[in-house]
């Protein structure tokens, strides 16, 4: 069992945890995620590294209550024990040698952006980011990202905090004032990421994506997690989840993601009644 | 003197109109009666040609001959002599290829029905047998095994039998490979599986579980930790895909997926935490084992119409002939000799429909089956909203891409020499990863041999 040892509400629909796992602690590199399971009969769900505490032993997650299974590990407080978290899967982010990166983040994806920024400003990279929220109640990550970049522009769709505008319309800004940029990294639901490439490909940048699609063994096993890359069929879970955006086939992406949303909509409709039940 | 008939006694079965639309068990199982009279059938030949087509060479003739005279425990300790998992090859194995072969009895009528005697004599034991085994004393020693599949659970038992302490590495949450992912309740009771795995922790054998060695431990690392020998029985668990179009539509499953949807996670059950797509015509897509399984399991979830469809013939299923039997009875249409060349999907991405060739069978290919050919202009459309490719699997390059110095074929076999040994000392490996996907009985007869060749290894050191 693995023990939830801090847990923070960052935002009404977004929660941080950290959890004690060690070996993975040991191991885990940005870029990669674990696979987890609330208890037992659950289902198994993806959830990007956030942070890790080789010292301590402990991995942080920060996931956005979307679903059941995340509606329901919402509801365990520190002290209690997820039943199962499996990893660090996936190929760790490579952002050796990069000089001078541009990191977009948006919504929840800003907790994968997270500790890439952090790589990168570890190793002397010169960081701009950019994260993107619907408003300003559901920013997170403001201070942490301020500590790790040169440039911080927060965007909210309705204007209620930082500027109003998309990602795309801040990089398109920085891009204009001449700022070269050796990669950019951009994370976050797949329409932002499309345009992001739509938008970065104009201007010869490369961009570099970070894709989640469903999963369920995470070791390539099932091959549900597939995409297709450069006119290649990849599996997101070993060969990510970081891919060439000028090269991903976004379209196919998005479709893909829709074909469980019936499903995941009664369940987590199913799971709020229970949860009202038992308050009740 | 033996019973002469020319049929083996008949597994009492589900009616095929009820099972396909349940995950209980197919087929019952012998009674007593039923096993006695069939066991009389058994000439107790000399030479044991049944034996010969025994790839773990059990003692058939002496089985049998116990059973026939009603001592159950002890036709069990006969097989438990050079078997470890009898309940689930009395269930899987292809034993009209094996034992049943070369059964004297079918050259003229059925051959004995040494794998459901199995089978019974395995159920009779886990019903009536007390007997708990218990941990030997330790000898010191420690050996590591990745997977817990047939290869690494038989490798563990044998192991700590024999007094070594074992841990069992498993990538998933819960122990059994194959047979708790891939095999049906319907074909092999989960129950089964799990009173193996309880039987090994009894004999003091460690597993953990969500532990992806190459991920959070290497092989290397586990060396280093104190295991004095290491057993890779990982697998084939790499699904292929045929490259055609169409295959990333929403509706177009590995095997290895909608298996495991279905399976490990329970997808069929009410209530289930894991979605799976209610299809109502469905193509499967390859003619072995994999593809019966998943043929049946959309069955059962209620598709009305569902096909198999193999670019051979019917000779050339490589499925157990019982699973076949048994998928036709339950209504699975048989498209042989049909190859698909695309599939095609509507304006959200959901598959509608599945072309396909028909095929005719030209000369032998290296396999020594007749290479299937393309008929010209015979396209032709299936309407399906499910597809499920079912072609192979081959072993997943984790473990390899972690393990310096780990020699493995050009299409990820792991290379091992007779006792199991690869290209890095005390690294040993068996099962499918070392063959690419086989047969269950294979996976355990690798772990056996392993298992002693790692004692002799230690012990010399
Ligand atoms: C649907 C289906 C039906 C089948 N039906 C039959 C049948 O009727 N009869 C028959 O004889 N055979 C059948 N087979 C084949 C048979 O199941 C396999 O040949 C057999 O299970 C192989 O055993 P194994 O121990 O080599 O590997 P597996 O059973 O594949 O077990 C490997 C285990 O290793 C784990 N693993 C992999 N990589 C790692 C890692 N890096 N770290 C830790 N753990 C890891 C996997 O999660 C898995 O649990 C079937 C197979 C399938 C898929
Ligand atoms: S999640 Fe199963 S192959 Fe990637």
């Amino acid at each position: 069992m693995y023990r939830i040892v801090k847990k923070q509400v960052l935002n009404p629909t977004v929660t941080l945890m950290e959890i004690e796992a060690p070996l993975i602690a040991k191991k885990a590199e940005p870029g990669q995620f674990i696979i987890l399971r609330v208890e037992e009969q659950g289902e198994r769900i993806p959830l990007t590294v956030a942070d890790f505490d080789r010292a301590k032993g402990t991995v942080t997650i920060i996931f956005q209550i979307v679903g059941a299974t995340t509606e329901k590990l919402n509801r365990l407080e520190e002290g209690e024990s997820l039943q199962d978290f499996v990893g660090p899967l996936g190929t760790p982010s490579q952002v050796e040698g990069l000089k001078k990166v541009a990191v977009v983040g948006g919504g929840v994806g800003c907790a994968i952006a997270y500790p890439i920024a952090k790589k990168l400003c570890q190793q002397g990279t010169e960081v701009h980011t950019i994260a993107g929220f619907r408003n300003k109640d559901l920013v997170i990550l403001e201070e942490q990202f301020r500590a790790v970049s040169q440039k911080l522009k927060i965007m909210t769709d309705d204007g209620s905090y930082g500027e109003k505008g998309l990602v795309t319309n801040a990089l398109q800004a920085l891009l204009d004032e001449g700022n070269q940029y050796d990669e950019v990294i951009a994370i976050g639901p797949l329409v932002m990421m499309k345009f992001v490439v739509e938008l970065t490909k104009k201007y010869g940048v490369k961009t570099v994506v970070s894709m989640n699609p469903i999963m369920i063994d995470g070791t390539g096993m099932c091959g549900g997690c597939r995409l297709t890359v450069g006119g290649k069929t990849k599996f997101a879970c070993v060969d990510g989840p970081d891919f060439d955006g000028f090269e991903v086939d976004f379209e196919e992406a998005i479709a893909r993601s829709s074909l469980y949303r019936p499903f995941e909509r009664q369940a987590h409709e199913e799971a709020c009644r229970l949860f009202q039940q038992e308050v009740r | 003197m033996p019973n002469m008939s020319l049929k083996k006694q008949e597994m009492p079965s589900q009616a095929p109109e009820v099972r396909n639309r349940n995950f209980q068990e197919v087929a019952l199982g012998y009674t007593e009666e039923q096993a006695v009279e069939e066991a009389q059938r058994c000439l107790n030949c000399k030479n044991k040609p049944c034996t010969g087509g025994c790839p773990v060479q059990i003692d058939i003739p002496a089985f049998i001959q116990e059973v026939a005279n009603r001592n159950f425990e002890a036709a069990y300790k006969v097989i438990a002599r050079t078997s470890s998992l009898p309940a689930v090859c009395g269930r899987v194995c292809p034993q009209e290829t094996q034992c049943e072969a070369k059964c004297v009895r079918g050259i003229k009528g059925e051959p004995v029905a040494i794998g459901r005697l199995e089978r019974f004599v395995a159920d009779w034991h886990n019903e009536h047998s007390k007997e708990a085994m218990k941990k030997p004393a330790s000898n010191g020693h420690k050996a590591a095994i990745i997977g817990s599949g047939p290869s690494g659970l038989t490798c563990a038992g044998d192991l700590a039998k024999m007094g070594y302490e074992v841990t069992v590495f498993e990538a998933l949450h819960l122990a059994g490979g194959v047979l708790v992912y891939g095999i049906p309740e319907f074909r092999l009771p989960k129950a089964i599986v799990q009173k193996e795995i309880e039987g090994l922790k009894n004999l003091g054998v460690k597993i953990e579980t969500n532990m992806v060695i190459g991920k959070v431990l290497s092989i290397d690392e586990l060396l280093e930790q104190g295991f004095e020998a290491v057993f890779i029985g990982s697998g084939a668990g790499l699904p292929r895909f045929m490259g055609i179009p169409g295959e990333n539509l929403k509706g177009v499953y590995s095997a290895n997926e909608f298996l495991t949807r279905v399976n490990l996670m329970k997808a069929y059950r009410d209530g289930s935490a894991t979605p799976i797509q209610h299809a109502k015509r469905v193509a499967v897509v390859g003619g072995g084992n994999v593809a019966m399984d998943a043929a049946r399991c959309a069955k059962r979830l209620g598709a009305e119409e569902v096909y198999i469809v193999y670019r051979r013939s019917e000779e050339e299923l490589p499925a157990r002939a019982e699973e076949v039997e048994h998928a036709k009875e339950e209504g699975i249409i048989f498209k042989l000799l049909n190859n698909p060349t695309r599939i095609l999907g509507d304006e959200n991405g959901l598959v509608t429909q599945m072309e396909c060739l028909e095929m005719e069978l030209g000369e032998p290919d290296a396999s020594g089956r007749r290479r299937p050919v393309e008929k010209a202009g015979s396209e032709f459309l299936l309407d399906v909203d499910c597809v499920i490719m079912a072609i192979g699997t081959s072993p997943n390059p984790l473990i390899k891409s972690t393990t310096q110095g780990l020699e493995t074929q050009k299409w990820g076999g792991i290379i091992a020499d007779e006792n199991g040994l690869t290209s890095r000392t005390a690294v040993y490996a068996g099962g499918d990863a070392v063959t690419g996907a086989a047969t269950v009985i294979l996976a355990m007869g690798a772990g056996k041999t392993a298992a002693k060749a790692i004692d002799d290894y230690i012990r010399s050191k």
